[in-house]
């Protein structure tokens, strides 16, 4: 075990770094994605991902205690509830009628400067269905 | 020196979403931003336990977690049905009037 212990420690800041650069690529990409059902993607897959890397790193540096108990109760609740609520509020989304943004394509006969009119124009508002 | 800056790499991600939740079009952006949030503050108080040398703060992540989820939960059904409690169907036999419906909080 002793002889083994270095790896370990290596090991666990390997993965400790990695979980927090996936947490950080998601927030980031939370932040700049221009739609609600692109943000659902940037949160819902690198936060369990960062989470679940995280967590082992944790795990590994800790070593065989009651932590690491808590630790693997933590990471495996968050593993089951985390997707759950995500698909809780896409469904949610979904059924009030929230509908994806729609980009506006440019055309090859265009003017140049038209067609970077097109690709700078963001949509500001959300699209939802037309209310019956 | 590692999990400092696994706590720097937390705090500047829930910087971040909490911009979005601040600043997102719709409610849905903001109860994402909102779990997302819980999530990130569950590792945060994880790795600040370990920075300080005190892994008893893990309990408070798993409290942190539990409520977390609940809560995402409660304020979906809250803003689908504007009710927490009862949101049961009426009994069979009669149908269910407009009135009943908007008196329920329904959008229609």
């Amino acid at each position: 075990m002793s002889a083994l212990q270095p790896f370990l420690e290596v090991l666990s800041w390997i993965l400790i770094l990695a979980g927090s650069g996936f947490l950080l690529i998601g927030a980031i990409g939370t932040l700049r994605f221009p739609d609600f059902w692109t943000r659902v993607h940037a949160v819902s897959v690198s936060d369990s991902g960062g989470m679940l890397l995280l967590i082992a790193g944790m795990v590994l540096h800790s070593g065989l205690t009651l932590v690491t108990a808590k630790l693997i109760l933590i990471g495996g609740f968050i593993f089951i509830t985390g997707p759950t609520a995500t698909h809780a509020v896409a469904n949610a989304a979904l059924v009030s009628g929230l509908l994806p943004r729609k980009k506006e394509v440019p055309k090859l006969e265009d003017k140049p400067s038209k067609i970077a009119n097109v690709i700078k124009k963001k949509d500001p508002k959300p699209r939802t269905k037309a209310k019956k | 020196m590692i999990f400092l800056i696994a706590t720097i790499a937390l705090f500047v991600g829930m910087a971040l979403i909490l911009i979005r939740l601040y600043a997102g079009p719709t409610l849905y952006d903001r109860v994402l931003a909102g779990n997302a949030f819980g999530t990130y503050t569950v590792l945060f108080i994880g790795v600040l336990g370990f920075l300080m040398g005190r892994p008893d703060f893990l309990d408070i992540a798993l409290l942190y977690a539990l409520i977390n989820f609940v809560g995402t939960i409660a304020v979906l059904k809250y803003f689908r049905y504007r009710a927490i409690g009862d949101t049961s169907p009426p009994p069979r036999g009669e149908p269910i009037t407009r009135g009943q419906l908007k008196d329920r909080g329904a959008q229609l």
